[in-house]
């Protein structure tokens, strides 16, 4: 059952398998790396010093980007009514859909990371938190990004709130994931991690009950 | 009587498709969508080999009544008892548009054991149309690739909302066909239409008489 879904799930949301959208965030999270550099000129040491945390603001950004499509979809086109006639419960759909989520863009964003930082002069040590930064990060942004997904799914102004509800709910990460890379302290990628697992834990369960109230709506 | 459909043939295989006494049971059911009660007072008793048809006019809250007793929606009073797998097929047909309708269908099957469908989707004229993404089918055809869906399911209780809208004729046939046969293989089947449904046996739930 797991691998059936998640083989749906990735099929719809992996870039470059089927629709072409689906690879809009990691080209957008280039594109930003791309043209940061032009907008605030080729002085080599701001760059490194800020161009982590651009690198960051992407991340989330194209982290949020497929929102629409990832709980939406499915409620108009009543999957998730055809799901629960066969008794699988929504959190087992939104834990698969979690990880399909992060699967479809957090290990490309994490390579994709390598070019952007020639980009942007992020060379040694810097470039190693936030790699490591990333990969501790990126479960949170996910989670965060389904969590509001579903929540604003049946919500006809959805768009604009997903917006607001983002801001409060990424801060943590963004405040340890990139405030390790001013500090230069590892252990700041711990507490990111640590805030990463608890969203990630907690988003299937929120997930589930925003699609059961949204049936009921 | 012959039938193409797997489950179907043979009195073995069919009394394993069933193997509870299906039943689907709703005592002084009410039902408010917003701030309206729809219907209230409402009680249905089904056993197995029941076909129902329930009629009413737009908005009088057929789908939600079957939305109800699938399970989907809570009611606002009363209890629904059911005994046996729940298969509903709305306007809604669950395909994802953006794949090809074979493989559309296969992901519901695989969910529902993987069984072989090849002569549940010739039953009902998809052989042709299974490459074909379901975003480029017509409704009659969507809706025909739902009734397979919910058929190779072999689940006892059938909710039908609609189930001849944009269906042509000979399909619409075959569809009463296959109504008969599952209320004949000790099926549950209600079914929610404007249009009349020439079956033999049919009750008749009349929504008007449970308005508040």
């Amino acid at each position: 059952m797991i691998t059936t879904l998640l083989r749906r799930d990735l099929s719809r949301l992996f870039p470059f398998a089927g629709r072409g959208g689906a690879s809009l965030p990691l080209l957008f999270f280039l594109a930003v790396a791309m043209l940061y550099p032009f907008a605030v000129g080729p002085d080599p040491q701001l760059l490194a010093r800020t161009g982590g945390g651009v690198v960051w603001i992407a991340a989330l950004l194209a982290a949020i980007l497929p929102l629409d499509r990832l709980v939406q979809e499915d409620i108009t086109l009543g999957v998730f009514d055809q799901l629960k006639l066969r008794n699988v419960t929504a959190e087992s759909v939104m834990a698969v859909r979690l990880v399909a989520h992060w699967l479809s863009f957090g290990p490309l964003l994490v390579l994709a990371t390598l070019p952007a930082a020639a980009l942007l002069n992020l060379e040694g040590e810097t470039l190693k938190l936030l790699l490591l930064g990333l990969i501790a990060g990126t479960p949170g942004l996910a989670a965060v990004g389904l969590m509001i997904a579903a929540l604003t799914a049946s919500l006809r102004a959805g768009a604009a709130l997903s917006g607001l509800l983002l801001i409060p709910l990424t801060l943590p990460i963004l405040i340890f994931g990139a405030g390790a890379l001013a500090r230069g302290d590892a252990a700041s990628i711990g507490f990111a991690g640590a805030i990463s697992l608890a969203l990630v834990a907690v988003t299937p369960f929120a997930a589930g009950a925003a699609i059961r109230a949204a049936r009921e709506g | 009587m012959t039938s193409e459909i797997g489950y179907l043939a043979g009195g073995e295989q069919a009394s394993n498709a069933l193997p509870m006494i299906p039943r689907l049971a709703a005592t002084d059911l009410a039902c408010r969508r917003g701030d309206r009660l729809l219907f209230r007072g409402l009680n249905l008793q089904l056993g197995t080999g029941d076909l129902c048809h329930v009629t009413g006019a737009n908005g009088i809250g057929k789908s939600s009544l079957l939305r109800v007793l699938a399970g989907l929606l809570s009611p606002y009073a009363g209890d629904v008892e059911r005994e046996g797998d729940i298969g509903l097929m709305d306007e809604r047909p669950a395909l994802d548009p953006d794949r090809a309708l074979g493989r559309a269908l296969g992901f519901w099957n695989a969910l529902d054991g993987g069984t072989d469908c090849t002569a549940t989707y010739s039953a009902m004229g998809l052989t042709d149309l299974l490459d074909i993404p379901v975003r480029y089918l017509s409704t009659g055809q969507r809706k025909r690739a739902a009734m397979a869906a919910l058929i190779s399911r072999q689940v006892p209780v059938w909710l039908l909302d609609e189930p001849l809208n944009g269906l042509d004729r000979q399909a619409q046939e075959k569809v009463m066909e296959l109504i008969t046969q599952h209320g004949e293989n000790g099926g549950i089947c209600l079914i929610a239409s404007h249009q009349d449904l020439p079956l033999d046996g049919l009750k008749t739930l009349a929504l008007e008489e449970f308005a508040p």
